[in-house]
């Protein structure tokens, strides 16, 4: 039926069957449908942001200046302050790390935080060891475990040297496991 | 149930439970007097918009959070942040604005063409209600954003309503939640803004449309809007096609603008500044300039009377107006009377613009304002410190420097107006994150001779030696 000869009827429920309008009406709809779809892209994106985007970028925090561990004797115990985003906010918090020396005489940094349930474990000065108060986890200056419960070696943390200053990237693993596990 | 039916099964089966083909039959076979015309495609562009602020504004309520600690830091994440955010908030402010546009054209269209007459009083109230709704969406969503040009306004804009005889003064508290602006007041406009307003808006379009179908199609001009002669013509497939157009030409405005012009955000609300100039969003600006006229003991005259009988004579027109006559020309009085009420609020618009541009201290505030908002816009954003975290003095002290610093910031006095450790009171402005935004030069200049604006707020020159002034800079960079 040619679109001249149904101006000329009025058109009503009756005389328009679903299929007289199936080309057009498919064309609309598909039209719609794309459009609709292009417009859905940004919202797409914005609902996606907090999981693509990489808020939770692991950052590099300042132990102190290099000159003061040099000629380092034992383990010193040093607060490292961490930021950690939450969307729109921040937390500033400290967390201790002990900086030492491997067996090779290397500046090393370890977190305090025992591998076995989490305790922060002290330097023990008469002892010369990491002696943990919890269960008696004992490790040695480089960190290596000597006796007790933990699963495993206090944990190294990622340094490097920047312009004179020791930073460390700090970061928690999962305790009671014999590799270590890094969480996010 | 035609024989022939060559529905699909599945159509079938679900028009038999829902009536969904009469349904969308009953839609498209709208009958229009005289066919489809591009005269008619506003009702449907507002009903399109209503619907692009609404998916938009759900989108925006993901990241938002209407306190008056968090608002402005959440709109800049939206804004500076989240991917795509600064574009749906601007599809979103713009939307507003379109909506107003619209509003007056299909306000506009309706009036001239006469399409109010003949049993469609209802249609006309429910469009007069809607219009005040939007307006009041519009009111209410300038606010949320929480920076200094939405505080300020929202301020000026409640105020108007202690103008309002005897209970005028409750009314503005019960508005704002208190006597002063605040967090209550946020929350009450984001409940007007995101509940309240929005189901109203949902019944009245539904009793416009619904009134609007039963009295059919007003048509052409010379029509008769009783009883139309003219032959008829469906909805589908013209009208429809134009309305869509139309649509497709809305959603393209807004994106090219919100891509190319992304909506601003200024610096957060300061209740403390005593300079800012507030102005509202353009389709406020007239009312606002005839407002200024009014002061004193005829303020009730201009604020309340003069607007009530305009607000009558719209809502009343198809009461008042009872002649079937339709034709613009036939009608001098109404259409003239509608000319100089439109005509009256361009100008006054017009001489807003023209009085902030003729008073020098006036232009060169706002140009101030608009640099501030540059400023802002240009900065990265600055994560919000929670509760939990160190406090920024801590930090500071972590620093030798910056701890001699402090002694300096404390013998100086500079504690007295910026609080201690920077915090910001009711005298002077926070000074946390103030290393983010100036280098140490610029710091040290600001401080040695401050600007004009910083002057007249009461501060003053510093004079100190200029190791001290390093470890001042040094104090002050620590504050974040």
């Amino acid at each position: 039926m040619s679109e001249n000869m149904r101006r000329q009827s009025v058109s009503g429920p009756q005389t328009d069957s679903p299929n007289r309008r199936s080309f057009l009406a498919g064309l609309l709809a598909a039209g719609s449908a794309a459009v609709g779809a292009l417009l859905a892209v940004p919202l797409v994106r914005f609902t996606l942001h907090p999981v693509l985007a990489r808020t939770t970028e692991k950052s590099w925090s300042d132990v102190g200046s290099i000159d003061e561990f040099q000629k380092l004797e034992t383990p010193v115990k040093k607060l490292v302050t961490i930021e950690q985003r939450d969307g729109w906010r921040k937390t500033v918090t400290e967390k201790p790390v002990y900086v030492t020396k491997d067996s090779k005489g290397e500046l090393i940094i370890l977190s305090a935080v025992c591998t076995h349930l989490g305790c922060t474990v002290p330097w023990a000065e008469k002892e010369k060891k990491f002696i943990c108060p919890c269960h008696l986890g004992v490790f040695a200056p480089d960190g290596k475990l000597l006796g007790g419960p933990p699963p495993r070696n206090m944990d190294r943390l990622e340094t490097k040297i920047e312009d004179g200053v020791l930073k460390t990237q700090y970061q928690f693993f999962r305790q009671l496991t014999r590799n270590k596990e890094e969480l996010a | 149930m035609p024989a022939n039916d060559e529905r699909s099964g599945f159509r079938r089966w679900l028009d038999r439970r829902t009536g969904l083909d009469s349904l969308l039959d009953h839609a498209l076979d709208e009958p229009i007097p005289g066919g489809a015309k591009i005269a008619y495609v506003f009702g449907s562009g507002l009903l399109f918009l209503f619907l692009s602020q609404i998916v938009t504004g759900v989108f925006l309520a993901m990241y938002y959070v209407p306190s008056a600690d968090h608002a402005h830091t959440t709109v800049a994440y939206i804004t500076k942040e989240v991917t795509g955010g600064s574009f749906l908030r601007s599809i979103h402010a713009y939307g507003s604005s379109a909506i107003i546009i619209v509003l007056l054209l299909h306000l506009t269209q309706t009036f001239v063409y006469g399409s109010y007459k003949g049993h469609r009083e209802l249609v006309w109230l429910a469009g007069c209600v809607l219009l005040a709704l939007m307006l009041g969406m519009a009111f209410t969503g300038y606010l949320l954003p929480w920076d200094q040009k939405a505080y300020f306004a929202t301020t000026v804009g409640t105020n108007i309503l202690s103008e309002v005889p005897w209970v005028g003064n409750a009314l503005k508290k019960l508005l704002r939640g208190g006597t002063e602006m605040g967090t209550l007041t946020l929350s009450r406009f984001f409940v007007l803004h995101v509940f309240l307003i929005p189901a109203f808006i949902f019944a009245f379009v539904a009793m416009h449309v619904y009134s609007f179908r039963k009295a059919g199609a007003a048509g052409p001009v010379t029509e008769d809007p009783v009883s139309p002669k003219l032959p008829t013509k469906p909805f589908y497939p013209k009208q429809l096609v134009m309305d869509m157009g139309f649509a497709m030409l809305i959603i393209v405005a807004l994106g090219v603008l919100a891509y190319a012009w992304p909506a601003e955000l200024g610096p957060k609300a300061d209740p403390s500044d005593t300079q800012f100039l507030p102005r509202p969003e353009w389709y406020y600006i007239p009312v606002f300039q005839y407002l200024k006229y009014w002061h004193g003991s005829t303020a009730v005259l201009g604020i309340l009377v003069i607007p009530g009988i305009l607000g009558l004579l719209l809502v009343g027109l198809p009461f008042f107006d009872r002649s079937l006559e339709r034709r613009p020309w036939k009608r001098p009085i109404s259409v003239g009377l509608f000319t100089i009420i439109l005509l009256s609020l361009g100008v006054l618009g017009f001489a807003s613009h023209r009085e902030d541009m003729r008073n020098p201290g006036l232009a060169a505030q706002l140009r101030t304002q608009h640099e501030e908002t540059v400023q802002f816009m240009k900065a990265k954003f600055e994560p919000e410190l929670s509760g939990g975290s160190l406090v920024a003095q801590n930090a500071a002290l972590a620093n030798p420097e910056a701890a001699k610093g402090k002694a300096i910031f404390e013998r100086e006095g500079c504690n007295a107006c910026h609080g201690d450790n920077g915090i910001g009171t009711s005298a002077g402005p926070k000074l946390i994150g103030i290393g983010s935004k100036y280098d140490a030069p610029k710091l040290e200049t600001l401080l040695r001779t401050p600007t004009e604006k910083m002057t007249s707020g009461g501060m003053q020159p510093l004079e100190i030696k200029e190791d001290e002034m390093k470890l001042l800079i040094e104090y002050l960079q620590s504050l974040k």
